[in-house]
């Protein structure tokens, strides 16, 4: 049976790049990974900013999408709190029962890092990324799911890459959704710390495991000119060492052509 | 002095004076990182801590589900105990109550402990009204009244000053309310705290009525108990004659062995410390020794009103040792002074509103908004309360108070939800988004990495980018490509359709 990929409305619209990694990084570990394509979106927005009648059209496409599916993987700490947590609570508001029940049913939600490690057992995902990397835990993925050190247990396992410590690492970042918006400038303020401690630990690369979170953080380094880039977990996972066509060296090709030489001879 | 939240704008405006202020900001970052780290060394101590949790979590809830009936078992614990009961269902009442109280004793003024119930109702304000002056004892309560502000934080009420504002306030105030400060008086601690020492002991020696809180009730005994650093609290609690203590309701435990759940939890999740300095207990009246009239006036003013929601209540078991505000990310950049509420930082945010009523008031609807549910303060919080939770769902009653109306963000998540509620909606949207970033796919502006980016955008856009950066949408959906590719087998291997 396949596992279900929720791909998230974010990364559907913006970084289909991320959902393409997973993809990528599950088929080489083997999975069966399948795209149900009545998702739409898990309801977190709605429900953080208090419309909860908003977020259960959005929940009865959930369940039906993914109704079925072995497992769930969720490139996203924040998206699999919502659906974990939020769902039921989502359902009951809506008064009925068979609600309810479906979401008590449903299968099993992981967020990327969880469904490596825990599910499919590894921590060597056969990756290759060559640069100084930090990484920011989410406060979702790091709270709400506790997934503690997983996703650094996989990046340290990336062959090439180097993970430095990141500052003050478990203090939000300031997106918070709606909250990048409707407070705006504490939001900034808290991005504005996150981001000087991104430069601080002199990584070339932030990585996470929320595209939500890297969007607030990555887009106050590139105002800033930082040259520090944002990006998923999944992509450098996805990574692989690119296959180089090497010219053949001086005397390889004296050697082959003494062959064709031979060959022509015979 | 006197001093009032009242007129504070919603917390996004009073929010961005708090984040211009630089001494504010440098304060606020100093104190709360040297509070939070040492929570966390002596927390680290303490192997059984989430066991502790836990109990700290279940006793409060076992108390408020038979709140009626440990209230009752208190008030006649304490009037065998030689203590007047009185009962106050909002402030005005219980104003009144201590007023008389201090009126028939011919006094015009009052020594304090510090107490987050007399400032909820605004005790100070309603005994000046009366032409008593209470005086405030607690050092940060002191510098605060000294300079006609208002509390920032739970435990630390000055934390937004630093020493020299504090020397400055002192040597300007003092003297007008009792024992100046002497001339030469410096900016070190030692010698600021000698000067409040010098000008308090004068008051402690000359009150007869003192007014307290208390940190905790017993209902088996009818014992109260102040928990305190200074010692300040002592001799309001031991010095008068007469004391009035104001108590909320969500205040009680059960027995006497409940404290010590309690006596270890507090002081390591406010102070840092091991054990706090300080802890008077006092049950009644104790012919000869201390106080020998004693009054306790337990306090409503809304709590039962907390107590019926079915999700917030949790917050009652608060123990006011404000973990949870040195914390918040929120509250160390704006400070107590944006939330315009005696309880600031997350317990201020879903407390001060469920007191007082959501869904009528635009400054207290913005507070459960004031967080970006990190969740930093259900991680530290002693009785395990889910801020984060209880913001949601105040959320949620702030938004059906207000449904029906033609509001920008009303109509916004409607309009998601209904793009949200059909697939087929959505790819129509993603097409939109991606013919967006067709349009765009050109622009000069690149992130780190090559990603095309956009800058600041005119409108309602300019929330986001007016420091953010916006990514330019993909010119493919996921979900297109997934559709166009079968998932991606039918890719070459070179060819893609994709975002960067």
């Amino acid at each position: 049976m396949p596992v279900g990929l929720l791909v998230t409305c974010m990364n559907d619209a913006l970084f289909p790049d991320t959902g393409r990694a997973v993809v990528t990084l599950l088929r080489r570990l083997g999975v069966d990974v399948d795209f149900p394509a009545a998702q739409t979106c898990c309801g977190q927005p709605m429900v953080n900013t208090g419309y909860l009648d908003e977020a259960v059209p959005l929940l009865r496409r959930h369940l039906e999408a993914f109704a079925g599916y072995e497992a769930v993987v969720v490139p996203s700490g924040s998206c699999a709190g919502s659906v974990r947590h939020q769902h039921r609570m989502v359902a009951e508001r809506s008064g009925d029962p068979g609600l309810v029940r479906a979401v008590e049913e449903a299968p099993p939600v992981y967020e990327l890092s969880e469904y490596l490690v825990d599910v499919l057992g590894v921590v060597d995902v056969g990756a290759y990324f060559p640069h100084r990397v930090t990484y920011h835990p989410t406060c979702h993925s790091l709270r709400m799911l506790g997934v503690g050190d997983r996703p650094t247990r996989l990046l340290e396992a990336v062959r090439g890459l180097r993970l430095v410590e990141l500052p003050e690492a478990t203090e939000c970042c300031g997106f918070g959704g709606t909250f990048a918006v409707k407070n705006s400038e504490t939001s900034i303020a808290m991005g504005a710390d996150k981001a000087r401690h991104v430069r601080e630990s002199g990584a070339e690369v932030l990585v996470a495991g929320d595209n939500s979170c890297l969007t607030h953080i990555g887009g106050l380094l590139s105002r800033e000119r930082s040259g520090v880039r944002v990006m998923h977990l999944a992509e450098v996972l996805a990574s692989t060492e690119p296959v180089i066509e090497q010219p053949p060296r001086e005397a390889d090709r004296r050697s082959a052509g003494s062959a064709a030489l031979t060959g022509g001879a015979r | 002095m006197s001093a009032t939240f009242l007129g504070t704008p919603a917390f996004p405006t009073a929010a961005r004076t708090a984040l211009a202020d630089t001494q504010l900001r440098r304060n606020l970052a100093h104190a709360t990182g040297t509070i939070r780290a040492k929570r966390a060394a002596v927390v680290g101590e303490v192997d059984e801590w989430e066991r502790l949790r836990l109990a700290g979590a279940a006793l409060k809830d076992r108390t408020l589900r038979h709140l009626d009936t440990y209230l009752a078992q208190l008030e006649e614990s304490l009037t065998r105990a030689g203590a007047t009961v009185h009962w106050a269902r909002d402030a005005a009442e219980a104003n009144r109550i201590v007023v008389d109280v201090a009126r028939r004793h011919g006094t015009d003024e009052v020594v304090k402990v510090k107490s987050m119930a007399t400032q909820e109702i605004g005790l100070n304000e309603a005994l000046e009204a009366a032409g008593i002056h209470a005086w405030e004892t607690d050092l940060a309560e002191l510098i605060v009244q000294l300079g006609d502000d208002l509390p920032s934080h739970i435990l630390v009420p000055a934390i937004h000053r630093n020493r020299s504002e504090v020397r400055e306030i002192f040597l300007r105030e003092m003297g007008r309310y009792g024992k100046a400060a002497p001339r030469d008086l410096t900016d070190t601690p030692a010698e600021l705290a000698a000067a409040a020492r010098a000008h308090l002991r004068e008051k402690f020696l000359r009150a007869k009525v003192a007014v307290s809180g208390a940190n905790f009730a017993v209902a088996e005994t009818g014992t109260l108990a102040v928990v305190e650093s200074e010692g300040n609290g002592r001799m309001c609690l031991t010095l008068p004659e007469v004391l009035v203590s104001v108590v909320g309701i969500e205040k009680l435990v059960p027995t006497w062995a409940d404290l010590d759940v309690f006596l270890q939890l507090l002081p390591r999740s406010s102070t840092g410390e091991r054990m706090n300095p300080y802890t008077s207990m006092w049950t009644g009246v104790t012919p000869g020794d201390g106080p020998q009239e004693v009054h306790v006036v337990l306090l409503d003013n809304g709590r039962t009103d907390v107590l019926a929601d079915e999700v917030g209540r949790q917050a009652l078991r608060c123990i006011r040792c404000s973990a949870c505000l040195n914390v918040c990310p929120v509250y160390e950049r704006t400070g107590g002074h944006s939330y315009g509420s005696v309880y600031p930082g997350p317990i201020g945010a879903i407390l001060t509103p469920m007191l007082r009523g959501v869904g009528h008031d635009t400054q207290l609807d913005s507070l459960p908004y004031a967080s970006s549910l990190c969740g930093a303060c259900f991680e530290v919080c002693p009785v395990r309360i889910d801020i984060p939770e209880v913001l949601v769902h105040l959320r949620t009653k702030v938004v059906d108070a207000h449904r029906g109306e033609p509001k920008v963000q009303n109509l916004a998540m409607k309009a998601a939800s209904w793009a949200f509620a059909d697939a087929r909606r959505t790819a129509a949207a993603e097409r939109i988004s991606g013919a967006v970033g067709k349009v765009l796919r050109g622009t000069k502006r690149r992130a780190p990495g090559g990603r095309g980016v956009l800058g600041a955008l005119p409108g309602p856009a300019a929330a986001w980018s007016d420091a953010r950066d916006v990514p330019v949408p993909a010119q493919e959906s996921f979900r297109a490509w997934w559709a166009r590719t079968d998932g991606g087998r039918t890719e070459q291997q070179n060819g893609n359709g994709g975002a960067k």
